[in-house]
């Protein structure tokens, strides 16, 4: 059977559509999910998509995570529902505290958009097992508040439990603390990435294929049930 | 805090009332003294409004005038010479909407359309960086999707004053974030442009934003409020007092003087989180079918949409001003009418479909007000408490403004400039030509743009094939069967000041170029003529006798103008900026997936100058950064061999026998050679047929380099033949070098720590 993977829409989020066809492109069933209905329309998994929800407004992702559709998915993650959130979606994870830490401002005070290289620490999370663990990446970093950070014991704490899910690899191009890319939740089901994998699908649209690993990983498990 | 700062909900009283001047008080107050020269209104023009009106006009009528008789949106010294983009058009089917519309329409096949459209924001962006340039990309984001059409990307053309001089380091910056915080937050990518720097926008920066979008050909939608009866619906933002004036006072009046601190607060302030909203509600309620009519607000705001609506449908309108809603509940109906307040359209809506239209702008969170009816009096009635402020036949606003026949005088100083010709400056030897190739590749103009490029959004929506650094921005628009657009924007003000005629000829052919080298059919063009004032009588030569260039040159392309804006007053004081046609052409490209990057990327590909080289240095990036001269004459630009050309480009890319290629421009062979080796990785090795720095430095037009793959060097050299385009075999690629035999070999490390660090090492 085909994994349903559900894309939400806040308004303003703005990758949803390169998100549901990254799911698409690896096989999967993409499903519209809307910021208002308290419904998860029984996917398999959710992807919170890059953006500027609400207009970043307040905080980035602050306004977000209180939408209906989040009152869904913060017990669906406690359950064990695979949730990926990426840039606008990692920073509505942080704020919706399903993951740990913060996203910051840039260390340049600029919006970067970039061709990078990353490092799959932990290889895993449901959205990363398809990938070995020190393997590199080139992705897509498009971000003004994409600077990851969190305070010492936080960050003693995710090194130890192996929740650092990616760093980026070479020269740190935000400012964000211990290179992190991205991070998991302690269970591993909750991944927040800032880099965008969606936009490295194929070559003719983005830098490499590299990312299609994240949207394929996820479908492994149903495949196999 | 004053009477004038209160701020209530709408239809609140202000603190003090003053008398609303009502059509009942016009005509019983004829001899009253009215600020019309204030508003940017003539003596003659105040006089024709009182004898369209048959009294003299109330203070709203007053302000519908000034903001749609301004030069801005009327067009009023630039009229009569636009015609010849009409006039000679070349014959065409691709054309669905033309000139007069929001933006053109073509037809790009496989029952789509895209729309596309160049527009100024000049003025706003040099008082205040960030907003004015941030909300130039809005207001043409509006007039895209005011066609029916799906927003899919957007460009930029930029020009500043010196690269190292202060006030561009307050400009520069501003502009660019704004066009990043504006554009990246709508999700549109950004995909491509130009950036320039010449002492001669030191105090008049050019910021032309470009936006194109998608639609299929049902979708089109027309500004025209037809069928009496229907409802007026206002949506998007509130109200507010931001850019009251902005046209007639900003657009229509050069910089300096004592006026220049008044103007201060006539920037709009933009809101992309709310643009985005109105792009996807207004694409549902297209979709749903309930739109008969649609507008989008921008320079005159209520004034120019209920004005270009009624007179568009043949129709009449009522409004109810009282009903549109205000940020500020102090603002008087003539404030309503000329704010430009950002966010915010226009649609005409049968009484049936208001319910689900509001419906969807409520999903949305998009407040949407019925303010009016169309009607069939042929008059647009406004109303305020209850009294007629405004009763005018709608087209004497729109369509009927003043025409002026401006005196036009070519600048007798020219022939000194002209008869000053660059074959006197001395020219590089073999072993010296890496120094001003070195000195091109780091300047501002000719170094990596990335430090600007890198903080758009050129990823998202996943359909970017090519953005900067390539030729043209390219993007998919079908998924199965890859057919794409592309578009490229050039402006040459160098050219343009040596020959005006032949340096727009120069733009657009340099566009049509960019956009063929990718591999696309050149199909349509679109253009943003900046110019000094249209009072003096050398600019109206100037913007004449380019005019006359773009429409020959298009006539003789065989691609049709569809539409574009005139910014006039671009000076500071008395000195006029050169002028600058900016050129915009759209390709279609049949498979994406066949598009040729201007990069080397690997070894073992012949290298091929195509067209004829001569010593053309005449207004080139060489003659200006080396000796800091400008003087003869611009390139012949020869439109028949850019044609040939572009007919072995598009060939070549279609029968896969080219890996890279890069258009010839700015810089030369020498820049092109440097930067297809850095944008690819891979260096070459070439041998010149001729004078180095005339091969090297040397800006005659219709000419590319191209890298032909491996195995097809007869069969491209066969098409080039059939086309009759010169093709001269210049090296291979391979290395990490570029080597010009018998000159210099210069590592791609050296070349990249001169062409990367240009801006960072002035900007930061």
């Amino acid at each position: 059977m085909t994994a349903r993977v559900g894309v939400v829409t806040f308004p303003g989020s703005l990758d949803d559509r390169d998100a549901c066809r990254a799911v698409r492109r690896a096989g999967g069933e993409p499903v519209e999910l809307w910021h208002d209905d308290a419904s998860l329309r029984g996917v398999d998994a959710v992807i919170l998509p890059g953006g500027f929800s609400y207009g970043d407004y307040l905080r980035c992702g602050a306004i977000a995570r209180f939408a209906p559709v989040m009152g869904e998915i913060i017990p669906a993650a406690a359950r064990g529902l695979p949730v990926l959130g990426i840039c606008n979606g990692f920073q509505i994870l942080c704020e919706a505290h399903l993951l740990p830490g913060a996203l910051t401002r840039n260390a340049a005070r600029r919006f970067i958009n970039r061709d990078v290289r990353i490092r799959i620490e932990n290889a895993a999370s449901p959205w990363t097992s398809g990938y070995q663990a020190g393997q590199e990446l080139t992705v897509v970093l498009k971000s003004g508040e994409g600077a990851y950070m969190a305070d010492p014991a936080t960050l003693a704490q995710l090194e130890a439990n192996g929740q650092i899910l990616a760093r980026y690899s070479g020269v740190n191009p935000n400012g964000s603390v211990a290179g992190i890319a991205g991070v998991v939740s302690a269970a591993g089901n909750v991944a927040g990435l800032m880099p965008h994998p969606e936009h490295a699908i194929d070559t003719l649209t983005g830098p490499t294929a590299d990312g299609l690993g994240f949207f394929s990983s996820v479908l492994l498990p149903v495949a196999r049930a | 805090m004053t009477s004038q700062d209160v701020t209530a909900g709408p239809g609140a009283p202000a603190a003090a009332p003053v008398p609303q001047d009502t059509v009942r008080a016009a005509a019983a107050t004829p001899g009253r003294q009215q600020p019309f020269g204030a508003l940017g209104l003539t003596a003659d023009e105040y006089a024709r409004i009182r004898a369209i009106l048959g009294r003299r006009p109330t203070d709203a009528e007053l302000a519908i005038y000034s903001v749609m008789w301004s030069e801005h949106c009327s067009y009023k010294s630039s009229r009569k010479y636009l015609r010849q983009f009409a006039d000679k058009a070349p014959a065409t089917d691709v054309l669905l909407a033309g000139i007069g519309q929001n933006a053109g329409v073509v037809d790009i096949g496989q029952g789509y359309a895209v729309t596309f459209k160049i527009e100024s924001h000049n003025h706003p962006s040099y008082v205040e960086p960030y907003q004015g340039a941030a909300t130039g990309v809005g207001g043409i984001v509006r007039d895209i999707l005011a066609m029916g059409a799906r927003p899919i990307a957007v460009m930029d053309s930029l020009r500043f004053g010196p690269a190292d001089a202060p006030d561009t380091h307050r400009v520069l910056p501003g502009v660019v974030a704004g066009i990043s915080f504006y554009g990246n937050c709508l999700g549109l990518p950004n995909i491509g442009g130009e950036l320039g720097f010449d002492p001669c926008y030191l105090g008049n920066p050019l910021v032309n934003a470009l936006c194109v979008g998608v639609l299929r050909h049902r979708d089109l939608k027309l500004a025209a409020a037809t069928g009496p009866g229907n409802k007026v619906i206002l949506f998007g933002s509130r109200t507010g007092p931001d850019g009251i004036g902005g046209a007639s006072v900003l657009a229509s009046a050069s910089f300096g003087g004592a006026g220049e601190g008044a103007k201060r607060p006539s920037v709009q302030v933009g809101d992309p989180f709310m643009e985005k909203l109105l792009v996807e509600c207004c694409l549902e309620v297209y979709q749903a079918g309930l739109v008969v009519g649609i507008q989008d607000l921008g320079a005159a705001g209520v004034a120019c949409a209920t004005t270009e609506l009624s007179a568009g449908g043949g129709t009449g309108m009522r409004v109810r001003l009282d009903e549109v809603p205000l940020r500020d509940a102090s603002l008087g109906p003539a404030e309503i009418l000329m704010s430009e307040s950002q966010e915010r359209m226009m649609a005409i809506v049968t009484p049936a479909n208001v319910g689900a239209f509001l419906a969807t702008c409520a999903k949305w969170d998009v407040q949407a007000t019925v303010i009016g009816e169309v009607t069939d009096t042929g008059r647009l009635e406004m109303t305020w408490r209850g009294d007629c402020v405004v009763q005018i036949p709608p087209g004497s606003a729109a369509d009927d403004g003043p025409v002026y026949d401006r005196p036009v005088r070519r600048p007798g100083s020219l022939d000194a400039v002209t008869a000053d010709d660059p074959a006197r400056l001395p020219r590089p030897a073999h072993g010296e030509v890496l120094a001003d190739l070195l000195l091109l590749v780091g300047s501002p103009d000719g170094g990596d743009k990335t430090w600007v490029t890198e903080q758009y959004d050129r990823y998202v929506r996943g359909d970017t094939v090519l953005a900067t650094p390539h030729d043209a921005g390219l993007l998919r628009i079908d998924d199965a069967t890859g057919l794409g657009v592309a578009l490229a924007t050039d402006g040459n003000g160098r050219y343009c000041y040596l020959d005006p005629y032949a340096g727009t000829q120069l733009a657009l052919a340099e566009a049509y170029r960019n956009v063929a080298v990718t591999g696309a059919r050149p199909l349509a063009v679109t253009n943003c003529l900046n110019f000094g004032s249209p009072e003096d009588p050398a600019v109206m030569w100037q913007f004449t006798e380019a005019v006359r260039g773009l429409a020959d040159g298009c006539l003789q392309l065989g691609v049709p103008v569809t539409g574009g804006n005139v910014s006039f007053y671009n000076q500071t004081g008395s000195v006029p900026i050169r002028p600058t046609p900016v050129v915009g052409v759209l390709g279609v490209h049949d498979d994406v997936r066949r598009r040729v990057p201007s990069g080397f990327s690997a070894p073992g590909a012949t290298i091929v100058l195509l067209g004829e080289t001569r010593p053309e240095f005449g207004g080139s990036l060489w003659a200006w950064l080396r000796h800091a001269h400008l003087g003869g004459l611009p390139p012949v630009a020869d439109l028949e061999a850019e044609r040939s050309l572009a007919d072995v480009l598009v060939a070549a890319a279609t029968q896969r026998l080219v890996v890279a290629g890069h258009d010839l421009s700015d810089g030369g062979l020498a820049l092109a050679l440097a930067e297809s080796c850095l944008t690819g990785g891979t260096g070459c090795t070439v041998e010149l047929p001729g004078d180095p720095a005339t091969f090297l430095f040397a800006e005659s037009a219709a000419r590319a380099v191209v890298a032909v793959r491996a195995g097809a060097d007869v069969a491209f050299e066969r098409l080039c033949a059939a086309h009759g385009v010169p093709a001269t075999v210049l090296g291979r690629t391979g290395g990490v070098a570029l080597q010009v035999a018998g000159c210099f070999a210069v590592s791609l490390a050296e070349l990249a720590q001169a062409h990367r660090s240009a801006l960072p090492a002035l900007f930061g």
